[in-house]
């Protein structure tokens, strides 16, 4: 089904989406509309435009192509499914999700997979095409985030204050240059086979929905930030 | 050097000639401040551990413990009371924030304590509520702007997604991990029963609570535990947490080592994984991006479940309200700065925040003032303590109220102020299994709903002696009250006159 948004707001692009039995969904004149597909389940949507902020917000199970860039809270506590942007991403793309992946071509702003967590057979993903902004996966406490810096060969991808309060998951940053202010509570190492291996799959369907060639993005080597389990929380209190 | 030692604050009294060395009180105490001395056949105590929660106390068969406060004392000092020199010696061993648990113990000013109740005399009639109809239902959410009629001249519901409450109270958000499964299940049920609603905190929905979703609050903090479809459609109402009023603008962290199995389940994380709930929601940094976080919630739910949006009462608290009541929350939570809590920075606790009489008297105030009162309900806790403290709550402004130590101290709390060790001895604020059986979930539910009850009554005795027969007729009036020993400016914050006046 061909839904066009030109004339539609927010909540009635949103009910004709919950309202439409096809699995097959095709937006077009997509125009900022906030909470697209917000806790939908077994859709396949295809937006033409930008979507607004909170796209896919507690997703469960859908999957979203956009053809161009999407604004803040994409995938907001997002539990299952995948987000597929071509162009960039805007602040807290993948707050709090839980399971699923997210993958965006292009650049991404702040705060990016902060409190991503996983839990069970849940592991959430966040792949970054080109740069990530300061504050990238604060607070993770579980999933994985790659970075990939495609449009940035000799720069770090990545701004401020990466991985701070980190206290889980994995965070990947392809780069020749080691991220810097990184806080101690984080451990920072070139990726091994080991960790790589973790990464490959998705970044082979990167790479293919993406139209990107797999040998380039794996030629360069990987940082890999991972939390300190020598400095733990805790010891910071004294009971009273 | 020991300058570590510091004197125990409580003693442990044994009648030794009561005693039967049963091994009760070794067994029921978790601090393990029991022990038998074999050598001469007598219970010892070690008084160092013990937290004063009476568990031993009340177990005892023979009646032959109590617990007094020591009378060991440093010399005496206006400035330098005992519990700061206490500090000074805990932090300068260990180096750590200090950390304390409950609401804020220190003798502040308690507003409640000196605002007085009006009753009928002569010139209208006071009704009795045993033998009167008398009206303590309400209905939370958003009113509005004027009533429709269809073409038959029948009123048109256009009413929003509400809550309906038999009786103004609330229990307050408490997460599972904070407190056990037996206290959530205890609350669950008695909200049943009563026809009220509880909170299920940030932690999640244990899934054998689900059947209780038309008397649950679910809640969304900045951590999202648990947080998944299903949840947020699970209750009758979701609340957006901002912050609480133990410890405003501070984050949460329940250690790994309280991420049982069970608890693991309902907040959706690892097993013995840190669960950290961050200061901020890191995408609301404005009552715009909040106003997002609540369409979102409105859009996932369809727009079924009213949104509750909850903050500590702070300096500016009515602009945030007012800030709040036009970002399309259908009610604002207000929690004052004595506000209980599983655990929080005790500086914070003890210094942050105002308190919640004057909070509610000014956000009440600026909502009626600015024409908008009626699009929000408004609910206050931390901390209420009793029914004359809802009525005088109500009066002040607020829909309902919010209780947690209350319900707590129903369950069996003492008020030992000791959560934040997770050895609770009476199974509330632990996740020992040995621990949270000590709350029989029956006994616990039934004490609630007593609770309740009573207080309900006692709200009616009252209301029906100021010759009020209904709780939306006693909603923001002011009039019933009168202050006591409360300067001028005290008086025009809480908009009521001073006795005698």
């Amino acid at each position: 089904m061909k839904i066009d948004a030109l004339e539609l707001n927010f909540h009635q692009l949103n009910n004709k989406i919950k309202e439409c039995q096809d699995e097959k969904i095709k937006i077009v004149n997509c125009c900022g509309h906030r909470y697209l597909a917000s806790g939908s389940s077994s859709k396949i949507i295809e937006i033409e435009g930008v979507p607004g902020n909170a796209l896919g917000c507690y997703l469960d199970g859908s999957e979203i192509f956009v053809n161009n860039n999407v604004q803040d809270a994409t995938g907001d506590t997002m539990n299952d499914g995948g987000i597929y942007i071509y162009g960039m991403a805007g602040d807290a793309t993948g707050y709090a999700m839980r399971g699923g992946e997210i993958l965006i071509h292009g650049d991404i702003g702040y705060r990016a997979g902060i409190h991503m967590k996983e839990y069970q057979d849940k592991k959430p993903v966040i792949v970054v095409g080109g740069t990530a902004g300061s504050f990238l996966g604060e607070y993770q406490a579980g999933g994985i985030i790659v970075v990939l810096g495609l449009n940035c060969e000799n720069k770090i991808p990545v701004g401020n204050f990466c991985g701070v309060g980190m206290h889980g998951g994995k965070i990947f940053l392809r780069s020749d240059v080691r991220p810097k202010n990184l806080s101690d509570k984080v451990v920072c190492k070139i990726a091994d086979e080991g960790d790589l291996n973790d990464i490959k799959d998705i970044i082979n369907k990167f790479c293919n929905i993406f139209n990107e060639s797999y040998e380039q993005v794996m030629s360069k080597s990987f940082y890999v930030i991972t939390p300190n389990s020598n400095s733990p929380y805790k010891q910071l209190y004294t009971m009273n | 050097m020991s300058l570590g030692y510091v004197y125990s604050e409580f003693e442990v009294v044994r009648d030794i000639q009561k005693c039967i060395n049963c091994h009760i009180c070794e067994k029921e105490c978790a601090n393990e401040v029991h022990s038998f001395s074999s050598k001469h056949k007598i219970m010892l105590a070690d008084d160092t551990k013990c937290v004063n929660c009476h568990r031993c106390v009340e177990k005892c068969p023979v009646r032959a413990l109590k617990i007094v406060k020591t009378n060991h004392a440093f010399r005496e000092n206006g400035n330098w009371n005992e519990n700061l020199i206490k500090q000074i010696f805990k932090q300068s061993q260990e180096g750590g924030v200090l950390l304390s648990s409950m609401g804020n113990p220190n003798k502040e000013p308690i507003y409640w304590d000196k605002i007085l109740l009006n009753a009928s005399q002569v010139t209208n009639p006071p009704i009795d509520p045993l033998r009167e109809p008398m009206e303590t239902k309400v209905f939370l959410g958003k009113k509005t702007d004027k009533i429709e009629r269809d073409e038959n001249n029948n009123i048109i519901n256009n009413l929003s997604a509400g809550i309906e409450l038999n009786t103004p109270i609330m229990f307050s958000a408490m997460s599972y991990g904070s407190v056990s499964y037996n206290t959530h299940m205890c609350l669950a049920k008695s909200a049943k029963e009563l026809g009220i609603c509880y909170n299920t905190g940030e932690g999640g929905l244990h899934k054998d609570l689900y059947e209780y979703g038309k008397n649950t609050i679910v809640q969304v903090a900045s951590g999202r535990f648990g947080v998944h479809k299903d949840y947020l459609n699970a209750g009758v109402a979701i609340e957006i947490k901002m912050g609480q009023g133990a410890k405003p603008g501070i984050g949460g962290h329940l250690p790994g080592n309280k991420i049982v199995e069970d608890v693991s389940k309902t907040r959706m994380i690892p097993k013995g994984a840190d669960a950290i709930s961050p200061a901020p929601h890191h995408d609301i940094y404005s009552i715009e991006d909040l106003r997002q976080l609540i369409y979102s919630l409105k859009e996932a739910t369809d727009y079924k479940k009213p949104i509750l949006v909850k903050v500590a009462a702070v300096h500016n608290i009515s602009a945030i309200a007012s800030g709040i009541a036009r970002s399309g929350a259908d009610i604002i939570v207000i929690d004052g700065y004595r506000g209980g809590t599983g655990a929080a920075p005790t500086m914070i606790r003890d210094n942050v925040g105002i308190p919640i009489e004057l909070a509610l008297a000014s956000v009440d105030q600026r909502l009626r003032d600015e024409g908008i009162r009626h699009k929000v309900s408004l609910v206050v806790g931390g901390s209420i303590r009793s029914s004359a403290d809802v009525v005088k709550a109500i009066a002040l402004g607020a829909d309902a109220v919010y209780i947690g130590t209350a319900a707590l101290l129903a369950l069996g709390c003492h008020l030992c102020r000791s959560c934040q060790t997770g050895k609770c001895n009476w199974g509330i604020a632990t996740q020992q299994p040995d621990l949270v059986k000590r709350l029989d979930t029956e006994i616990g539910t039934q004490r609630l709903i007593n609770l309740i009850n009573a207080w309900t009554h006692e709200i009616k005795e009252m209301m029906g002696g100021m010759g009020i027969n209904s709780i939306e007729a006693l909603k923001g009036n002011r009039l019933m009250l009168r202050g006591i020993g409360l300067n001028d400016r005290e008086l025009s914050i809480l908009g009521i006159k001073h006795a005698g006046e």
